[in-house]
């Protein structure tokens, strides 16, 4: 599961990667969205993968902390989607402000000369 | 009284949201009330600054334990839920950024703050980003506030309009998004390898990590720190501040001063705790001496004034990063003391650049593209109670050109940030990098470091000529130039708060020393962590005390 796990962090971020250095606003959008998943994935991923196990301890009798999730990273993980998504809409609005002035979805806000 | 010391260390935090979130409810006829607002919550962070920096002092230490003040946020216990932390240094920089924001914003004021319900409460969250970033005690908490302070910055970059703002904004946003998921990463390496996310506690924990952990944990604090500098705008991260730093509008580029160096302390601050590595202060050394170099070429090649002053601040990022790579502990308050200094110059410095209308900016502030309706809410034409500008005498017995009131205080002011800037004396600009430089001669780190010391010194001076060449030219186009222009006009509201910046960095240089000794302070206790360790994760033993107790 591990591998698996971790061949799609290394696909996102690196798709996310090649798609930040093109030169098409639309496509750096992507490139950061596809980051911002391999980011999220990769923090979860620090509170090591288990399958069946609750992040939540019922309060009253002593437990073993082995047989639990890590909640903490799946609250990180929250707030990050929650920051990531509101910066990358706003990203969005810029981007169509600038398509909207300058006529072309180049980053400088000109087509490169050949 | 009790109730209010227990609860001051948040409150640097809550006035600027409260005050941001209450004016999103008054409509946008309401200008007196929104600006009323927002110099009462401004005025009130820099009070609490001012007492804050006296209950860390000596002088009161004995209302906080050894003078370091922690705050649980919900009374949660330290290393399970988030502290703010205010030692010397936070307090020092929550009140460095109050004198920023509150002379930025009676700036703005005068006419670049229309339309101006977006500007204030983005204004605010701004310096709400600010403190909270000076105050956590935690590592995704930082985070947290470092976001909430970009974000206010990418709505006051794209104020003012115009294709080359958006361009620049756009860039902005992009970098720092990128830069925000490589913090992201090093701080889940971080906690993936330690298990806490504390400042505190994780200084006590990495001690005790084994090979293969420590070193991915250095990984993880190695891309925390990438992220830092891009912040910071070290080279060779730093190609997306030129542009965005001066297609800003005035005051917000003012605000920005202040922003670079919360880079520069999440370096300083996270690097003492954790316990900076030999090779990462190397790296910083060289990355920093790049910076310094890089950005002095720039300024004797910069065009706009504008530009110039952006570049003037990657010149002092680049000697603070330098100096902070020497890793000789008694650099550190010599570090702070141009730090301070460097942040008043430059926001006084783009102050000046709104005021000098010509062509050193992309496009006119939002007040003056409306026509003339701001010329009729601010008609204080001339400053400081002297006669109309560009009055012609009738007598013919003149000689020469008059000076009109105005260039003449725009030139002081002008003639004073060139001195502050490059570091001339008698103004402080100059003691800070005398007080560098001596300490980085007389103390030289380790056998081999004389000939960084060295490189250093060269630079810095040799930076110092570059900025008075490019500055004096630049001075030269702006004021001496025949060509026919228009006197621009002098608002008491732009002028005040310029000189009050000026008068500050003058009031340093008489007042050194009790500047010095504090800071000398609170380098100490940055490079003794074993007490900010002691007394955050103390405050964990009283809450199980009190615990048992029930």
């Amino acid at each position: 599961m591990e591998i698996v796990y971790a061949l799609a962090i290394g696909v996102l971020a690196g798709s996310g990667v090649w798609l930040l250095l093109r030169p098409r606003t639309f496509q750096v959008l992507m490139g950061l969205t596809l980051l911002s998943y391999a980011t999220n994935i990769f923090i979860f991923g620090m509170g090591r993968l288990a399958l069946h196990q609750a992040p939540i301890i019922e309060a009253g009798h002593a437990v073993d902390p082995t047989l639990y999730a890590d909640p903490v990273p799946q609250a990180l993980v929250l707030t990050a989607i929650v920051i990531g998504f509101a910066t990358t809409a706003l990203f969005l609005v810029v981007l169509l402000a600038l398509r909207g002035m300058t006529g072309t979805d180049h980053v400088d806000g000109r087509e490169p000369e050949t | 009284m009790n109730l209010l010391l227990q609860h001051l260390v948040v409150l640097p935090i809550i006035i600027p949201l409260m005050a941001g979130a209450a004016m999103l409810f008054l409509s946008e006829a309401s200008r007196g009330a929104r600006t009323t607002l927002a110099l009462a919550s401004v005025l009130a962070q820099l009070a609490i600054g001012g007492v804050l920096l006296h209950l860390t002092s000596d002088a009161a230490a004995y209302i906080w334990q050894e003078g370091v003040g922690v705050y649980a946020i919900g009374n949660w216990p330290a290393p399970f839920g988030i502290v703010l932390v205010v030692d010397r240094l936070a307090a020092v920089m929550i009140t460095l950024g109050a004198i920023v924001s509150l002379t930025t914003l009676v700036y703005s004021i005068s006419r670049w703050d229309r339309p101006g319900q977006p500007f204030h409460s983005l204004f605010q969250l701004l310096t709400m980003g600010l403190n909270g970033a000076f105050l956590t005690g935690d590592l995704f908490n930082l985070f947290v506030f470092f976001e909430v302070l970009l974000a206010a910055s990418y709505g006051l970059v794209l104020r003012g309009g115009g294709v080359a703002r958006v361009k620049a904004g756009m860039h902005y946003i992009v970098v720092n998004l990128a830069a925000s998921f490589l913090f992201l990463i090093g701080v889940a390496l971080i906690y993936g390898v330690a298990g806490t996310l504390n400042m505190a506690d994780l200084a006590g924990r990495v001690a005790a990590l084994t090979r293969e952990d420590r070193a991915l944990f250095d990984t993880g604090a190695a891309v925390l720190g990438v992220a830092f500098l891009i912040k910071a705008g070290s080279w060779p991260l730093n190609f997306w501040l030129p542009g965005a730093y001066s297609a800003a509008t005035a005051p917000v580029a003012a605000m920005f001063a202040m922003m670079t160096k919360v880079g520069l302390y999440a370096v300083l601050r996270v690097g003492t705790i954790l316990g900076a590595d030999d090779r990462l202060g190397a790296a910083l050394f060289y990355l920093g001496l790049a910076t310094l170099v890089t950005g002095s070429i720039a300024m004797l090649g910069a065009k706009h004034l504008a530009r110039l002053v952006t570049y003037s601040v990657l010149v002092s990022t680049g000697i603070l990063l330098a100096a902070l790579g020497l890793q000789v502990d008694a650099l550190t308050s010599p570090v702070l003391f141009y730090l301070i200094v460097s942040v008043l110059t430059t926001a006084a410095f783009f102050m000046l650049t709104g005021m000098t209308t010509d062509r050193t900016r992309v496009a006119d502030p939002p007040g003056e593209a409306r026509g003339g309706s701001a010329a009729e809410i601010s008609p204080f034409y001339v400053g400081y109670g002297i006669k109309e500008p560009s009055v012609q005498p009738d007598d013919d017995e003149e000689i020469g050109i008059p000076i009109p009131a105005t260039i003449a205080f725009l030139g002081l002011m002008f003639v004073c940030c060139v001195l502050l800037a490059t570091g001339l004396p008698p103004l402080p600009g100059f003691v800070a990098k005398f007080m560098l430089l001596s300490t980085a001669l007389t103390q030289p780190p380790g056998a081999d470091g004389s000939a960084a010391v060295w490189a250093l010194c060269g630079a810095v001076l040799l930076s110092g000529l570059a900025g008075i060449v490019a500055l004096s030219r630049m001075g030269m186009r702006l004021f001496w130039s025949p060509i026919a222009r228009e006197t621009p006009r002098l608002r008491v509201l732009e002028a005040a708060p310029l000189a009050l910046l000026v008068a500050l960095c003058i009031g340093m240089s008489i007042g050194t020393g009790a500047v010095t000794n504090y800071l000398d302070a609170a380098a100490r206790s940055l490079h003794q962590p074993d007490t900010y360790i002691r007394v955050v994760l103390a405050q964990r033993g009283g809450e199980h005390a009190e615990e048992h107790a029930r």
